[in-house]
């Protein structure tokens, strides 16, 4: 049970945030000129790194925003959280 | 009257306050104070229950949580029943009942005892071995048989009638365990101004150290328990400081997430916990914690090692000095260690006989001298190859050891006793330490797992840490807490501690014997009746892991967890494959420490609590009119309206002519629904749902099918537009929640150029649906100022209106088929709205039906329910609803994957209608349907998704999904079920008049 800073409102216990999934997978713009492979690659492809991982993260019982989480896996360490939108931080 | 053997004056218990308790129907006393382990033992008794699998009778081993034998059943056969508690943690109160578990028919007798007899062929991986073949053998006797001799108490089987709560607890510091290094912690850490909170799980503080009477341990020129005393008193004062006793760790979850659970009521006789707490979850965050869970010590493992009268050294010396009971009248001490000789000692001191049996060859340590210099015979260099008695230990055989120390030399001699106390050294409690996801090291000098390093910010401190004298513990205790706290002074920086200091130590994992392993019982997991002949046996089978061994042999698996079996078990695999034991890692250390009872893990979502439960605004009105219920997702929606003794289908035949012939009317309140705003409501609209919505106009409303990216069928329901920039969507009812946060994702993830704004209005309004041909007629008495034409208010069309000058929102949409209108209102007028419809209904029989008519009226019209009908894996092709699939629109969710060649497949499951070739027979929701009986393996070509009695067509219909459905029209297909096979021809799926032309009668 970890703790999240939500951009929004702070932090918060992690029961109020429900999880999205991996993080900068961009819906194609032109998914009609992708082949199936591609469309596959976008739909079903996501990573399940042991390690630092890039999600998205909800707070549902909260703000209901969307936003990145950047979060090592193996021990459930949080190193940033940023906006929708926002580049992730560099180091 | 059994004999007494409470022999010492102490000052822990209430010699005042005598409480009678029974054990196995036998009246017993004891004092305040005392647990049920302690009590009995000052009664004479030691033998508590039979083993697991050989049935060995088994006595206290411990005074703790570790304890692997005394566990019992507490109360009779009542509610208030309890299996698998440790006769060590139990207090005693008046009143108190208690039973031995796992013997039949009694503790004294035990049929199961045989095992023991047969024991040689009940090896490790016994049961995985013999009860794997032949399979019938398993139902008809393996299971009973195990069932009924393997028995770990009784569960209840009534409601538990007694209350339990949760609790959130925030602080700056938690020091987990009340012991003199928790107490010195919590103690700097208050003074600090952090806001602190000591747990420990006994009813009273100060762990071993509290009875710590010998004169070589004193502080500050005072005994140490005295001085710890002192202390313990002066905490009760301390401002920051909050003190939870009886409060024992169940988790250490990342981020300093933890769980306890607070007794409350345990300890009280039962007319005095009635409508009580029993027992409070906490669920705590801390900024930082301090872990002081101390140290358990090892029992030694040698043959016929599990004999009543067994004991732990340290336990012995708790119940001598803390509770005032001696175990034995002749005992006999074997250890490998120094620290055993304190309970020698003390023993000695109390005039009860004593001798001492040690593995090594001598200690320098100031304790062997006392004991040297009070006469205490002691055999060096000797080990315990064998004990005997039955019911409880009568005599011990000893021979020396081999120079190596991995045999035995010379004659066997036998000592007579009554109680062995035994000592295998300490092992420091890493579990807690270990959840949180800490990582151990191994120190070889005394063969101990340590904290290494922690993922949250964290210390250990004393025994649990690796210090095992009072000097350490205290110094390093003060200076861990002090860099831990950021602080430079305290009241203990110039404490003097003296102690003696532990000298020689010699680690022996399994103890040599005159006879070959296979003929000793040296056991590791008394709980488990494992024995260090299993866990070589797994080895040699090729068992290499250690967590593959612990499953295979079963060692630590019992509710003790292994907490005294876990470290021999690795030391012998570690000595067996010859890899140094620090390489070999741990087991896995799982929450709870101890176990919880499930009333305090659910607290107070039992019964009505367990889930919340959504009701209408019209709800009344459906329970007084006899309304049955079914739940949808968390509503309670109106299923049928029984009248005069109807059977459920006998209503439904009724209210669905009804509905077709007049007019029939449905609380639809529970479906979802969204309000949509925004400049870019349209295009957003355009993107999510499949067809086109650019142009709709205003107070026009559309059906639409929602899909996942993945091309499946996600949600459906009419959207209306009230405005230019203004929508109201509807939802499925138990879709709502999960359609309002998909259309959030999108917009703020992957649109937020739209000016978009969605609330989520499902609780806002109530709904009354008024169906059937004289609907028209009803509507026209409830708003006079509406024209009703089909000019004017056409089929898929709105009109804002007031009902008694109430806001209305009236649609003219249908889910049946019939000419119908859904009228929404402010919830706080559902319930006047809809008995205004019934009493303008009444001239024409309005009937009220529920939801089990609406999924008749709409599979007549072959209308489908998403998440009935489809499942995740259709798509609106599948579903023979290629109409509502705009070609043009260039994309929408889901759009792309329609495309994929898996989707584009012919012979996918599709949408049909299932006709039974008799017409009375109504197919199975669920059955599956075949083309061919004979043929195996049968094809599975689908099953059946909906299927009722058609009152309208006097026949049953179904609708199915099937392999291939759409160019299967008018073939004949099988339904099998458990008696009969079922003949069926499909056919179109729209039953009932398919050509619309009820909607504008
Ligand atoms: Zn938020």
């Amino acid at each position: 049970m970890f703790i999240i800073t939500c951009p929004f409102c702070g932090e918060r216990d992690q029961s109020e945030f429900s999880a999205g999934g991996e993080a900068h997978i961009i819906r194609p713009k032109q998914p009609t000129e992708l082949s199936d492979d591609e469309w596959a690659d976008f739909l079903f492809m996501r990573k399940n790194i042991k390690g630092v991982q890039f999600e998205r993260w909800n707070h549902a019982h909260g703000c209901r925003k969307w936003f990145n989480v950047i979060r090592d896996t193996s021990n459930d360490k949080i190193h940033a959280v940023y906006k929708m939108g926002e580049k992730p931080p560099s180091d | 009257m059994s004999e007494n053997f409470r022999s010492i004056e102490t000052k822990f218990l209430d010699k005042t306050n005598r409480i009678s308790f029974k054990y196995n129907g036998k009246k017993y006393y004891g004092y305040k104070g005392d647990t049920l382990a302690s009590a009995l033992l000052s009664n004479g008794v030691h033998l508590i229950g039979r083993s697991f699998k050989y049935h060995r009778p088994r006595g206290i081993m411990t005074c703790g949580s570790e304890e692997p034998n005394a566990i019992v059943q507490i109360g009779g056969n009542g509610s208030f029943t309890e299996p698998n508690v440790r006769a060590t943690e139990q207090e005693i109160y008046e009143g108190l009942e208690a039973s031995s578990q796992n013997c039949w028919p009694s503790v004294e007798f035990d049929i199961g005892g045989i095992n023991n007899f047969i024991s040689p062929v009940i090896p490790s991986g016994f049961y995985y071995k013999t009860f794997m073949w032949p399979k019938k053998f398993w139902y008809s006797l393996y299971e009973p048989a195990i069932r009924m001799s393997a028995g770990l108490g009784k569960s209840p089987t009534q409601p538990d009638p007694e209350l339990y709560d949760h609790n959130h607890l925030h602080c700056d510091v938690l020091v987990v365990g009340g012991g003199i290094s928790g107490i010195i912690a919590a103690s700097i850490s208050a003074d600090n101004g952090n806001n602190t909170v000591l747990i420990d799980d006994k009813n009273s503080l100060g762990g071993s150290s509290i009875y710590q009477n010998n004169e070589n341990f004193k502080i500050d020129d005072e005994i140490s328990s005295i001085w710890l005393d002192k202390k313990i008193k002066e905490l009760k004062n301390k401002k920051n400081l909050t003190i939870k006793r009886r409060t024992s760790l169940a988790a250490f979850h990342s981020y300093n997430y933890l769980l306890a659970r607070e007794n409350l009521a345990d300890h009280k006789s039962l007319d005095k916990r009635l409508n009580k707490l029993r027992q409070r979850l906490w669920k705590i965050r801390a900024k930082k914690v301090i872990l002081a869970t101390g140290a358990i010590e090892r029992p030694l493992i040698f043959n016929n090692n599990d004999r009543p009268g067994v004991m732990l050294a340290n336990s012995v010396k708790k119940y001598i000095d803390y509770y005032g009971v001696r175990c034995g009248d002749k005992n006999i001490i074997f250890t490998n260690n120094d620290s055993a000789y304190e309970t020698a000692i003390s023993l000695n001191k109390k005039g009860i006989n004593v001798s001492i049996v040690d593995i090594r060859n001598n200690s320098s340590s100031i304790l062997v001298k006392n004991a040297k210099d009070a006469g205490i015979k002691i055999y060096w260099n000797n080990t315990v190859v064998n004990t005997k008695g039955y019911r409880k230990i009568k005599s011990i055989q000893i021979m020396e050891m081999s120079k190596d120390g991995t045999n035995v030399v010379g004659k066997k001699t036998n000592l007579p006793c009554d109680n062995l106390s035994i000592s295998g050294g300490w092992t420091p409690m890493v579990h807690l330490f270990t959840q949180s996801g800490g990582k151990l090291k191994f120190r070889d000098s005394d063969q101990i797992f340590l904290p290494n390093t922690e993922m949250s910010d964290q210390i250990s401190v004393g025994s649990c840490n690796g210090d095992f004298e009072l000097d350490d513990v205290i110094k390093n205790t003060v200076s861990e807490c002090k860099n831990f706290i950021s602080t430079s002074v305290t009241d203990y920086d110039s404490l003097k501690v003296s102690c003696p200091k532990q000298k020689e130590n010699k680690n022996i994992w399994l103890l040599p014997n005159d006879k070959p392993l296979g003929k000793t019982k040296p056991f590791l997991d008394f709980q488990n009746d494992s024995t260090a002949k299993d866990i070589k046996l797994a080895m040699r089978e090729g068992f290499k892991s250690i967590e593959h061994v612990k499953r295979y042999t079963t060692t630590g698996m019992g509710t003790d967890q292994g907490k005294l079996a876990n470290m021999h078990a690795l030391g012998i695999i570690s000595e067996t494959a010859g890899v140094k034991m620090g390489s070999l890692g741990t087991t896995t250390f799982r929450p709870p420490y101890t176990p919880l009872t499930f009333g305090t893990i659910v607290g107070r979502n039992v019964g009505t609590f367990f889930d919340i439960t959504r009701k209408t605004p019209i709800h009344e009105w459906h329970k007084n009119h006899k309304a049955e219920f079914e739940n949808v997702g968390q509503w309670k929606r109106a299923w049928y309206y029984p009248k005069d003794g109807e059977s459920m289908h006998q209503a439904v035949q009724r209210e669905s002519k009804a509905a077709r012939e007049s007019a029939g009317i449905l609380d639809a309140s529970t479906l979802g629904k969204i309000d949509i705003k925004g400049t870019d409501a349209s295009e957003f609209l355009n993107r999510v749902y499949t067809n086109a919505w650019s142009k709709l106009g205003i107070g026009k409303c559309r059906y639409g099918l929602m899909l996942n990216e993945d091309g499946m069928v996600y949600d459906d329901g009419v959207t209306t537009r009230l405005d230019e920039n203004h929508y109201v969507m509807t939802t499925t009812t138990g879709g709502a929640a999960n359609v309002l946060s998909k259309l959030e994702d999108y917009l703020q993830t992957e649109w937020p150029e739209l000016d978009v704004w969605l609330t989520s209005v499902t609780d806002h309004y109530a709904t009354a649906s008024v169906c059937g041909p004289n609907s028209k007629n009803i509507l026209k008495k409830l708003f006079p100022i509406l024209e009703f034409n089909d000019g004017n208010f056409p089929h898929m069309s709105f009109k804002n209106t007031e009902l008694d000058g109430i806001n209305c929102r009236i649609m003219r949409i249908s889910f049946t088929g019939e000419h119908s209108y859904e009228i929404n209102i402010e919830s706080k007028y559902g319930k006047s709205l809809w008995e205004k419809c019934m009493d303008a209904g009444k001239e024409f029989n309005i009937t009220p039906y529920g939801t089990e008519t609406m999924h008749l009226l709409r599979a007549e019209k072959g209308f489908i329910i998403v998440g009935q009908d489809t499942d995740g894996t259709m798509t609106p092709i599948d579903l023979q609803m290629d109409w509502i699939v705009s070609k043009k629109k260039y994309d929408f969710i889901g759009k792309r994957s329609l495309y994929r060649s898996d989707t584009m497949r012919e012979d996918r499951k599709q949408l049909v209608g299932l006709l039974t070739d008799n017409p009375n027979e109504i197919l199975e929701e669920g059955a599956q349907i075949v083309q061919d009986e004979k043929k195996q393996p049968i094809e599975m070509l689908g099953h059946v998704t909906s299927s009722y009695f058609s009152p309208n067509l006097n026949r049953s219909i179904a609708l199915a999904v099937v392999k291939n459905g759409k160019n299967l029209k008018g073939q004949k297909l099988l339904v099998p079920m458990k008696d009969k096979t079922i003949n069926v021809t499909v056919s179109d799926f729209i039953f009932f008049d398919s050509k619309n032309e009820r909607l504008n009668a």
